[in-house]
């Protein structure tokens, strides 16, 4: 049984340190793991995803649609950007924080309202959150990625111990405070 | 937030990038020399290496002199590597394909990773071709386990055959990170180096000598093939169906299928093994060639008299996944659902603060046919700034500039320019630079300066004054080597200075020499790098005009009519407040 979780958003948000962080906790949980992550051009603030599966043997390292049992988005939009990708009975777990991406800025398409609650309508579980105020509240709004593991947490049968191993050892120690912090107010959310 | 460094090797098992793995494959096979050109999805190999003290690691200026480098290294008798993405195995084909003539003293691996589905890449070309021509072996590893391990025996072929090996990635393998496990490293035994002009003088009356030595060694290694661990059966349950495969196909059938049909998974893909696959093909009732781009694979089975399934029914074009194998082989493909309504795309843009911005509002402005490269700024291709309307490969900004002002007996040399990073330059562009002074066409070529390798994730090059390890080294320094060529005019600009560069690129394009202009300024996201506080709209100033939109940039937008200027992604360059005339634009 391979389980899958996608993490979404923009680029430049962080999700490698959320994937890397996943990877950490899944492995030391004694699964097969994993990772697949994009790199160059897309991350030039591009819509990117990052793949993360475990069980007992992984083959793909990839997640295709209808396979996601998890979407972690940072972002409004790409969360339903990639709402194929769920499978039946997932769960999205979103900052409903929103970026206009390049042709909303520039006019050539409008950022659709009212998203999440289609998404809703559509029988999808969504789960979001203001993870971009969270992360302020602990310390830095770059801190939104951790934040939203947090909340992912909530889903997993790991305690808060297991969870804070693997954040001690996926962040530089003088930031580690702070992602502590975030990752327990997403927790607590 | 904030990435760590690759953690320590202390435990033996860890999650590793494919090309982390094959790093840890460098050092535990006591490679010493390493010489590569960035490029995506190859870029990690070398990076991961270089956090080894005991490997000599550097960033050439190309992928050809990195792969002479390396050559030079295992003539010296020591193990090396030189790391390229697939395109830049076109750049040093030359090299690659006499030293399969020379072959080698120690080992020496060539990595090469193609890119289906062109994630960050101009084409989407299949390596596999370049190890057949040239007659050298590929191995193609499927995870991260198989990177390490295969960078270990593909040094044991390279010395045993006497031949460099060509270690093929992938987006997929590159940048997954699965299970690896660590050892020691291990030196091989010394190979010193002994003057051998017949085997190492490629003149023609060696080289004659050389080439039956090539078809032999092929002959060998095809023997090889049908017996290593690297190339193995997988017997399934159902023989209605056998398949052959490698690299991340092979996860996806088997991801798919299971144990159920017979898999030959090829971990060596030239020579390819004929007996094996003819015996495979024999065992089945029908054969599948799951691989992705060319039918390679497919095209040796027919020539070996075979008739497989497999680019009739999968095609050439980008990656393959689980469901697409699922859904040729007719089994169940997982579905979701979507919103009813469309999803505006989000596509790469220049970040906020990017150096080139300006300079591309700039050419867009004054109507400048543009004649671009490869590196971040490729992006200036995008609307909203829509400035570039040619992009082939590294370096061809420059020299088709001179070929397209040639053409037009030179009336397009003042509205017509190349432009082109500093490392794209120091790759290729100094020799087309090189053509533009020797015979003569007025063209005007821009260089843009931003202190990095950006487009791969900030490599050092020749032109930064650092090595691969961030320590001080030779510095090039640009004006003098375009002075050095001839050329008279250079100016240089800071391209956040919307009218210094109006005024120089008017200039330049109306003198009546060949110039060269220097946009300079660091990338926004160098950690040196010092921001200003983000800049603000004052909303009672705006007019809703939309003139700082035009710049594209992704901290800039409109809300209820009004500017807004998200203070998150803003790093204060002011290029947006240039272009306000009702002063709504305001320093934070």
């Amino acid at each position: 049984m391979v389980r899958n979780i996608m993490i979404v958003g923009v680029g430049g948000q962080g999700s490698l340190l959320a994937s890397k962080l996943l990877g950490r906790l899944l492995l030391d949980a004694g699964y097969d793991v994993k990772v697949s992550e994009v790199h160059g051009m897309s991350q030039r603030g591009g819509s990117v995803v990052t793949y993360v599966r475990y069980g007992d043997k992984v083959y793909s390292p990839v997640i295709d649609k209808g396979e996601a049992d998890f979407i972690v988005s940072f972002e409004q939009l790409e969360a339903v950007r990639w709402l194929e990708y769920l499978a039946p009975g997932g769960v999205i777990v979103t900052n409903e924080q929103k970026i206009d991406p390049m042709p909303v800025i520039t006019g050539a398409a409008e950022y659709p309202e009212g998203i999440l609650e289609a998404a809703r309508a559509k029988g999808v579980k969504v789960d979001s959150m203001d993870a971009l105020s969270i992360a302020e509240k602990a310390g830095s709004s770059k801190a939104v990625n951790i934040a939203l593991m947090g909340r992912l947490s909530k889903y997993f049968p790991f305690d808060n111990e297991t969870w804070l191993r693997a954040i001690e050892a996926c962040v530089p120690p003088k930031f580690l405070e702070l992602n502590v912090r975030a990752f327990e107010l997403g927790r607590a959310e | 937030m904030n990435e760590s460094e690759t953690e320590g090797w202390d435990c033996m098992k860890s999650l590793m990038l494919g090309n982390a793995a094959a790093a840890r494959g460098l050092y535990e096979a006591g490679c010493a020399v390493v010489s590569s050109y960035p490029g995506t999805p190859s870029t990690e190999i070398t990076e991961e290496a270089a956090k080894y003290d005991e490997i000599y690691c550097e960033w050439a200026p190309n992928e050809k002199v990195a792969m002479e480098t390396a050559f030079g290294a295992s003539l010296a008798g020591k193990r090396s590597f030189c790391g390229m993405k697939h395109v830049g195995l076109n750049v040093a084909a030359d090299p690659l394909f006499t030293c399969s003539y020379t072959g080698v003293n120690a080992g020496m691996i060539i990595a090469v990773a193609d890119d289906p589905g062109m994630h960050s890449s101009q084409n989407e070309q299949d390596s596999r071709h370049y190890a057949k021509s040239a007659k050298v072996p590929m191995l193609e590893p499927s995870d991260s386990s198989e990177a390490l391990a295969f960078v270990k025996a593909g040094y044991e072929l390279s010395e045993g055959f006497d031949t460099p090996v060509i270690l093929k990635m992938c987006t997929r393998i590159a940048h997954s990170q699965s299970v690896v496990e660590t050892s020691e490293r291990v030196m091989p035994e010394p190979r010193p180096y002994v003057k051998d002009i017949a085997k190492y003088v490629m003149m023609p009356g060696n080289a004659i000598r050389r080439h039956p030595l090539v078809e032999e060694r092929t002959e060998k290694l095809a023997e090889f093939a049908e017996t290593t661990e690297l190339n193995r059966i997988e017997p399934g349950s159902d023989c209605s169906k056998g398949i052959i495969t490698s690299s991340t196909c092979y996860q996806y059938v088997k991801e798919v299928c299971g144990d159920k049909y017979p898999v030959l998974k090829l971990g060596m893909v030239w020579p390819l093994p004929s007996k094996k696959i003819v015996d495979f093909a024999s065992s089945v009732e029908k054969l599948y060639i799951i691989e992705e781009l060319d039918g390679f694979i497919e095209e040796y089975c027919r020539n070996l008299g075979l008739d497989p399934v497999g680019k009739e029914l999968f095609g050439y074009l980008g990656e393959y996944s689980q469901n697409v194998v699922a859904e040729k082989l007719g089994q169940p493909v997982h579905t979701g659902v979507k919103l009813d309504s469309p999803v505006p795309a989000r596509p790469p843009v220049m970040c906020a603060g990017c150096p080139h911005r300006g300079l591309f509002y700039t050419l867009s402005k004054n109507k400048v046919t543009v004649l671009g490269d490869i590196g971040c700024y490729t992006l200036g291709a995008v609307a909203p700034l829509s400035a570039m309307e040619m992009t082939l490969c590294m370096g061809a900004s420059v020299s088709a500039l001179h070929g397209f002002n040639k053409a037009n007996n030179g009336e397009s040399e003042n509205r017509t320019v190349a432009v082109i990073g500093d490392s794209t330059f120091m790759h290729s562009g100094m020799t087309g630079l090189a053509n533009i002074a020797y015979n003569q066409s007025n063209s005007t070529v821009i260089i843009l300066d931003n202190s990095i390798t950006g487009m791969t994730g900030h490599q050092q090059n020749p032109t930064t004054g650092y090595n691969i390890k961030g320590d001080p080294a030779g510095k090039i320094d640009l004006e003098s080597l375009c002075r050095a060529m001839g050329f008279r005019r250079i100016a240089v600009v800071d391209p956040y200075d919307l009218g210094e560069c109006d005024r120089v690129i008017k200039e330049e394009l109306a003198a009546d020499e060949p110039s060269v202009i220097i946009s300079r300024r660091p990338c926004a996201l160098l950690k040196y790098v010092r921001h200003k506080p983000p800049m603000r709209v004052d909303p009672d100033k705006c007019r809703s005009c939309r003139m700082c939109m035009k710049i594209g940039c992704p901290a800039v937008s409109m809300r209820s009519g009004k500017a807004v200027i998200d203070k998150t992604l803003c790093v204060g360059c002011g290029v947006c407040s240039q272009l306000c005339r009702f002063d709504a634009v305001r320093e934070g």
